[in-house]
This record gives C-alpha cells, structure tokens and sequence, in this order.
C-alpha cells in the first residue's frame, strides 16, 4: 500500500493532510513548550512522529464514525477534527477545555466529533469501540467505530476479548493499531513473540493488514477500505501502522531503551517531511502553497494558546459535579 | 419470611375500584419474575434497551432470570455473549456512550473482578472524566451473595467494594417489589448502576404492582416493619433475615423497626437516622464480611450523625473475615443468621 500516487488525489485534499499533519506536530511542540513554562500542569505523551497514522485514519473516516482513543491521543483528536483551543485549555486545566478541566490530556472526548474518549489505560478503549460498533449494527446505521492503540495494547486480555467478540458478531469496527516498536520503556520485541502485530487478527476472524505508517496517504486508504468493509456489514480489519516516536514515553522519559542509531534512521522516514517532499515533486502543491498552510497553522496554535492562558480555571466547587447524570436530591454529585 | 402487606414507600393496596369495578393491582410474583419483568417491560417500550451476557438467551440465565425473553425479543436484543467479562462491560459502555440503553448481566458478583478496569476505570468516571458529557445508561446486574457450598469464587457479597467508587450506583433489592421498581428506575436512569440481585431471594414471592410504570426511586430507604426498641438495618437478602429475627424479637417482647435502605449509593441517611432517633439502638446487618461491608459506611454515618441518640453502641453483623467455605457446617458457621441479629438486639436493648 506505499507510495499511493500522489495524483490520485485533488491539491484541496492533499493540503488538508498536510495542514493536519503538520497541526498534530506543532501542536505537540507547543504543548511540550508550555508545559515547560508551567502553562500545563500534567503529563504529556506525546505522539511525535506518529503524525501519519492519527491524520490518515481520522479522514479517511465520516464525521458520524467514532474512535476511542488512548494516552497518546492529541494526533487522534485533531485528526477526527478536534478544536485546538479546547485540547490546549484543557491541558492547561482551564474551565473552557474538553473536560472542563477535570480530565486532561489522558481524557480527552467530544462526542460530537465522535471522539469517545482518550484514555489513561493501556488497552482500556477496545470493548468501548466494539460496543458503539454494536449499537450501530443493531440500529442499522452505516456507522464504524475505529479503536486506536499501540503494540503494547494487544498484550492486553481487553485486546483479546473484544477482538473476539467483534469478530463473532462481525462488527463494524476498526482495530488500528500503531506500532511505534516500544511498549512505555520496552521495545516490542520482547513483549510479544511476533513482530507483525496484524497476524493476530487472524485468531478471530478478520483480516490483518500491514501499512507504511509513516505515509498518510497509505494509512487512508487502508482505513477507507476498512471502513467500506464494515459499512458493507463484513465485520472488522486489523490495521497495523508501522511507525516511531520521536519522543519519550512521556516528557522527561531518559530514554534510555533506544537501540544506537535507530531514532536517525526513523528520522529520515519522518512522515511529514516526507509527504511534503512528494507534493513538491509530484507539483500537487508549491513552496508558497506549503508555507502558507505551515503559517496558517502557527497563527492556530497561537490562538490556541492565548485562549488556554486567557480562560479561567474551573471554581473549585465543580469539582463536585458531573459525577452522575442525576443526583437525587443531592444525595450524590 | 412472608412479605406480604408490608409499608416500603409506595402504596400496597390488592385491588383499585375502577369504574365500578374492581381490578386486582398486585399479585404475588417471586423476586425472578419481577427482573424478567421489568426488563421486558423496559424493551417493549424503548429499542434502545437490550440484554446481553453469558447464557442470557438460549439458557434463559443460569438463575432462569431471562427465561423467554430470547422467544419474545429474538438473539439481537437478547444477546448470549462468549465468557468475557471484560467485553460485556465495556461493550455496554460504548453502546451507552452512543445511545442505547445496555442491560447487561454477569453471572457471579465475584466475576466483576473480571472486568475489573472497564468497570471501575472506565464506566463509573467516563461522565466525570470528559467534563459531565458523558450518558452512560448502563445496567449491570450481577448475582451476590451465597447460593450455598459454592465456596470462595461464587458466594461473594461485593457490593460495598463499589460504594467506595464515585461514579457508579449500588442497588441492593430485598423483595419483589424493590427488585422490580428499582431496576426499571436503573434502566430508565442516565448512569451506571450495579444491581446486586441475591441468589436466595430468586425463589421469594411478593407482591409486585402490576403497573408498567412502577418505579421504585433511589435513595430513597424503606422502613419495612416499624418498631420502637431498636432499628435493625439489613442489605439485601439480610432485610428478609431482620424481619424474621423481628418476629423473633416481639415473642421476647422487644419492639423491632427494620429498615432497608435499598441503595447504597446513593445511601438515604436521613430515613436511616430518623429511626435510631426513634429507637436509641441500632444494629446492621449484611452478608458481606463485616470489615468494610456496608455497615462500615453506615455506621460511619451514625456515628457522625446521629450518636446524640445512641442509647448503645453500634452493632454490625456479617460474614466473619474469611473466604466462603463449601463445607456446610463450615459456611454456615461463617456466614451470618437470623439468630446473631436476635442475639446483637437482645444484647443492646437489655442491658
């Protein structure tokens, strides 16, 4: 599925990948900076390098479609369409954000962008994925719901289960796994005795395909063809994104688990340099076009950013709310 | 252990006069039935309400709870799921989070643990966590409770491991009717609640409203038989054992008042207070192993609240702090009876 043409695809749609992924980047780096400026109080995973995967896969899916996504979320959320304003107050933990500043960047969900939910488990948004999955199929709506995750995830029994349970019923849903070689500190080959994650498909029932998933435009049409597949009522696809991160498990991580020379190596495959080099090349979009797209996102970002440091944070007294739908009197918040 | 004509917060009469006429309300159904019932009824009403888990359809549940509900609501409603905990729950999430009305079942409270991540860290804060937008109208019923010999995996009372979780409901129905009222108050509802239906209550029969609206609210506590000498607070299946250690009590000349409080989050304090207001005693009572069981909270609650009408000290009854055994004689030596309720009362109120 590498090196998709190009041509295949009109200048307005090849811009939006590049906008995006290069939104999903700098939104990254600017978070990593105002965290170290103490905008941001909490972690931050971030998913540098893995621009490819959260871009390909959030457009090549319908506004109504959902994901569940996981600690390494914020390329997922803006690929689906996430506002930077609100995931950057959120992370600032400020009362306009996502979650009104009660769940940060490991919980960060729009349900109206489909977005059910980052998550702070490893593994935890599988079964959530297959049941929206389920609600679609018994309501007859033309609906996929895709899980992300990485290769430390399908060690996980959440993996195992819902995978069966999806494939039984044949659900519409999406397991897109984006292997970036390291479980937190671990590399993948020693927490799993396989090295193309997508043979695990096979066990229950669906079908397993690899992706370069450094190039966006590969990662779309796999998602594309997954999705047809599970619109058409023919059940789920395991979709392995092979890709790096450039970055630490989370901010501050050492490091130290990295083989000598491999970071340089997956640097010179950087999906976004990369992709930018083929839409020189292929004459789709020109320097001034890509500039412009690059400018347009910093002028977001700062906008993003001044509106986090602006919002006020939350009265504490919220912290006693939303717990439950209803409260009975009080008796609960 | 009859239940009949007992006062729990709604009106029991037997039979209305309607235009002239007179049409039975209430009949007797046991604590089974009146699940099955408030779930089909629930499904007649609403599409988005559906029932999965483990042997629900074909079986009908291994407690028989879901017996024809496969032939009236067909596979796809009625769903038999593999045995994976951990997709039953989680699943249920993610229907509830795009709009369906989860009931799902799983067979042994003691097999929450299974699940034990989707439950507890993704159900109950999914709502909380994404800032109060989260709906999660998930039911989990779950079995508790000791069927008898089914030893340490099967025979667990787990509700009060979940009080100490914000965001899910404990629902703990100890007659028919509370069974029936309070599960169409889950269903109905707009969060995660875990209704702890125990095994030995399946077979008892009660009066049950035959209208397709009753609802048991939550939070709300029954007092169940009034008394003046000393309130005797049971949790499920530990209501029935109250009301007979009650009968007891009166032949002995003490005045006992039971209460249920029916859910334990959200826990209705004030009815509870109000009767050891009354009473000056308390004892309570649930089969859960007594350090942190139930009664730890609600004593709690006493203590703070109410020990300015303590005549005595709170007395809290459970299983002793061991794993269920399956010898007979052993479980039963664990487990707690009717006769240590009688033994705790007569204690604190001759003295």
């Amino acid at each position: 599925m590498s090196n998709v043409a190009v041509s295949m695809y009109p200048k307005e749609f090849l811009a939006e990948f590049y906008r995006r992924m290069v939104l999903v980047r700098e939104f990254e780096l600017r978070a990593i900076e105002e965290r170290r400026r103490g905008l941001i109080p909490g972690f931050i995973h971030s998913c540098v390098g893995q621009e490819a995967t959260a871009v390909g896969a959030g457009l090549a899916l319908n506004r109504d479609d959902v994901i569940t996504s996981t600690h390494r979320g914020h390329g997922h959320l803006l690929g689906k369409g996430g506002d930077p304003r609100y995931m950057m107050a959120e992370l600032a933990a400020r009362a306009p954000g996502y979650c009104r500043g009660r769940g940060g960047s490991l919980h960060i969900a729009d349900f109206e962008l489909g977005i059910l939910g980052a998550n702070g488990i490893v593994g935890g948004g599988f079964p959530i994925a297959v049941g929206a999955a389920l609600a679609f199929q018994m309501r007859r709506e033309p609906r996929v719901a895709l899980a992300f995750f990485g290769d430390g995830a399908v060690n996980q029994g959440s993996f195992h289960e819902a995978a069966n349970l999806a494939g039984l019923w044949r659900l519409p849903v999406i397991f897109f796994c984006e292997n970036n070689l390291y479980g937190e500190g671990t590399p993948q080959s020693r927490q799993a005795p396989l090295a193309d994650l997508a043979r695990r498909a096979e066990a229950y029932g669906f079908p397993g395909v690899i992706v370069d998933g450094n190039d966006v435009l590969a990662v779309y049409e796999a998602v594309k063809a997954a999705a047809e597949r599970a619109r058409a009522g023919q059940g789920p696809t395991f979709i392995e994104g092979k890709t790096y991160r450039y970055r630490g498990h989370y901010e501050g991580d050492p490091q130290i688990y990295r083989k000598p020379g491999e970071l340089e190596e997956w640097l010179a495959r950087d999906p976004i340099p990369t992709f930018r080099r083929r839409l020189l090349e292929a004459g789709a979009l020109d320097e001034a076009a890509l500039q412009a797209l690059e400018a347009d996102v910093q002028r977001q970002l700062d906008e993003a950013v001044a509106f986090a440091a602006a919002a006020p944070f939350p009265k504490v007294e919220e912290a006693l709310a939303g717990v439950y739908g209803e409260t009975h009197g009080g008796l609960v918040f | 252990m009859s239940t009949a004509k007992r006062t729990a917060g709604w009106s029991f009469e037997l039979s209305v006069n309607y235009h002239g006429v007179t049409v039975k309300t209430m009949r007797e159904i046991t604590y089974r039935e009146a699940i099955c019932e408030a779930m089909s009824e629930e499904m007649r009403r609403d599409p988005a309400v559906f029932l999965m888990g483990e042997d629900v359809g074909t079986f009908g549940g291994v407690w028989g709870v879901s017996q024809g509900m496969l032939a009236e609501f067909g596979e796809e409603r009625v769903r038999d799921t593999p045995i994976s905990e951990i997709a039953i729950i989680g699943a249920g999430l993610g229907a509830a989070l795009v709009g369906m009305r989860p009931i799902v079942e799983i067979m042994f409270g003691d097999f929450l643990m299974c699940a034990g991540d989707q439950l507890v860290n993704q159900v109950a804060k999914a709502r909380f966590m994404s800032g109060g937008k989260a709906n999660v109208p998930l039911t989990i019923r779950v079995t508790t409770g000791a069927p008898g010999s089914a030893a340490a995996q099967h025979s667990q009372s787990p509700e009060s491991w979940f009080t100490n979780v914000p965001g899910l409901k404990v629902v703990t129905p100890a007659t028919p009717a509370d069974a029936k009222g309070l599960l169409r108050t889950a269903i109905r509802g707009e969060d995660p609640v875990l209704f702890f239906e125990h095994k030995m209550l399946y077979d008892l029969k009660g009066p049950v409203p035959e209208d397709p609206n009753f609802s048991v609210p939550f939070g709300q506590a029954a007092v169940v038989r009034a008394g003046q000498d000393v309130t005797l607070i049971g949790v499920g299946i530990m209501v029935q054992k109250a009301l007979a250690a009650a009968d007891r009590l009166a032949q002995e000349g003490i005045s006992a008042e039971v209460v249920d409080p029916r859910t334990l989050v959200p826990l209705d304090k004030a009815t509870l207070i109000q009767s050891v207001a009354k009473t000056g005693r308390v004892v309570i009572a649930h089969e859960a192993h007594l350090r942190n069981g139930p009664g730890a909270e609600i004593a709690a609650v006493l203590a703070e609240e109410a020990v300015e009408y303590l005549d005595g000290p709170i007395v809290r009854i459970g299983a002793k702090n061991v794993p269920l055994p399956y010898s007979p004689i052993l479980e039963q030596y664990v487990l707690p009876g009717v006769e240590d309720i009688v033994r705790a009362a007569k204690a604190i109120v001759i003295r």
